[in-house]
């Protein structure tokens, strides 16, 4: 680790990634770069591919074309070479851990199980050890008198704070976060912003789609503007999302500065 | 006006009581092996490979989709002049049942399966799970649950069809009837009493099976 690159490599490096579903084009050669500790949001409106770029980071969507790395590993898609085996995409999932929209929480397990499930099941750890890993994150999430119930006796916001326990067991380089408050009731959407508030603060390398603006100016350090498959703007949070340079994200920006004084489109 | 007299029957009890012996063995034997086979067949419905895909189907709706009757026939009668595969009765018989209940096994399994929220492999994947294992640990200890009472219903109907195999001489319960009523010439009580065995045998199981349903579905 004394090779000088070695600080100043981006923990992510996409480059010219390209996706389609049928004849919809999805991404069109995205690139982009994530500093290690450093938390990107991903905004822009639904269909404009953001969750689709999130997505091909940890491999659930496959790229049609382009360069992934996430640490060390890194995969090249071109349509021709072989696609990496069902284990390659596997050992390259357990680097990310992944927060969804609607939590997906495994519903036949207990809170503890589902957050041991990851080192039990993928890394093989010991029960004893995996569930001595989970109570600390467990606590750390502030769930510790949760963790013998069922997901289906919590509320949205906890449930979405035991996803994210069950993400970090697997110690991930990197926390993807889909929309991870969209599907929560308003008065809870706090709880689960503050924990991603405290990872950010920890120095977690977070990528982050939401349509939280205030949450994203706040915490993160570089926004993507994403239209159309493209990355229509980028730059420090603060610049991007108070004052943007580029008519569509003034546009898009405008729905949710309706109490301030938005910029003028 | 008939006059019933089930008297008659009490020195046929052993033949009634080895009938019944039979038909609950054999019973057990082509739920288990229907079962092997239907979880074979539903899995390879979810396949990547298309032929896979295309063989499971073609045996599927082979069986689903021809008589059960007809198909002990094929097998007993059939089978050994096409392929020179000579069979007992007795396989002719545990071949076809367990291959008849496969075919509603399978997609009564494959349905259970899909009806699970994909967002469940989903998360199983990100976690960095191989797909054989987020099927082992993730989907298919949900899709069980789901699939336990129609897989119970359709054992239960495993159990009546076994009466079909008496037409190869397998001596089932309706076998052994049929050799008692000709024996006493007392067809009426025979079959009275023939069904209410089977009635006897299953009525516990469907309680069971709604007791099932109503536990299962209280955990959802």
């Amino acid at each position: 680790m004394n090779a000088p690159e070695s600080t100043t490599e981006p923990k992510i490096e996409i480059s010219g990634l390209r996706k389609q579903f049928g004849s919809n084009i999805v991404l069109r050669d995205v690139n982009c770069t994530v500093e290690a500790g450093g938390v990107i949001a991903l905004i822009g409106p639904s269909g404009s591919g953001k969750s689709t770029l999130l997505r091909c980071m940890n491999l659930l969507v496959i790229p049609e074309g382009g360069r992934i790395r996430i640490g060390k590993d890194s995969f090249v898609f071109d349509g021709k070479a072989r696609l990496p085996s069902a284990r390659e995409q596997a050992r390259f999932r357990s680097g990310t851990g992944m927060v969804f929209q609607h939590f997906n929480l495994f519903p036949h397990m207990t809170v503890l199980g589902n957050v041991m499930e990851g080192p039990v099941s993928v890394r093989n750890m010991a029960k004893a050890e995996a569930e001595a890993i989970a109570r600390k994150l467990l606590g750390k999430v502030g769930l510790s008198d949760k963790v013998d119930a069922f997901p289906n006796q919590l509320s949205g916001g906890q449930k979405q704070r035991v996803a994210i326990a069950r993400a970090l067991a697997m110690e991930p380089e990197v926390m993807l976060f889909d929309e991870a408050t969209s599907a929560l009731d308003p008065e809870l959407v706090g709880e689960v912003l503050a924990v991603m508030r405290d990872l950010a603060a920890e120095g977690m390398t977070m990528v982050i789609v939401t349509h939280e603006m205030g949450f994203a100016r706040e915490v993160a350090d570089r926004v993507l503007f994403m239209r159309d498959g493209v990355i229509v703007e980028e730059g420090p949070a603060r610049e991007v999302i108070d004052n943007p340079k580029e008519e569509a994200t003034r546009t898009f920006l405008s729905h949710f500065h309706n109490r301030q004084d938005g910029p003028s489109a | 006006m008939y006059v019933w007299d089930f008297a008659s029957l009490w020195s046929y009890r052993w033949l009634f009581l080895s009938g019944t012996g039979i038909t609950v063995g054999l019973t057990i034997a082509i739920v288990v092996l229907g079962l092997l086979a239907g979880l074979v067949a539903g899995l390879a419905q979810l396949s990547r490979f298309s032929a896979l895909r295309w063989i499971s189907w073609a045996y599927i709706e082979a069986f689903r989709c021809t008589p059960l009757l007809v198909q002990l026939l094929w097998f007993y009668y059939a089978l050994p002049i096409l392929t020179g595969i000579e069979m007992t009765a007795w396989t002719a018989a545990v071949l076809t049942l367990s291959l008849y209940g496969g075919s509603f096994y399978a997609e009564i399994i494959r349905g259970g399966i899909v009806s699970i929220d994909k967002g469940q492999s989903e998360a199983g994947l990100a976690l960095g799970m191989t797909p054989r294992r987020v099927m082992r640990r993730i989907v298919l200890p949900q899709a069980i649950k789901r699939m336990i009472p129609p897989l119970m219903n359709q054992s239960i109907i495993q159990f009546k069809n076994t009466s079909l195999v008496s037409v190869l001489a397998v001596p089932d319960l309706l076998y052994q009837g049929q050799v008692a009523a000709m024996d006493t010439y007392r067809p009426l009580e025979v079959y009275s009493l023939i069904a209410v065995i089977y009635f006897v045998v299953l009525v516990p199981l469907t309680a069971i099976v709604k007791r099932s349903e109503k536990y299962l579905a209280r955990s959802d």
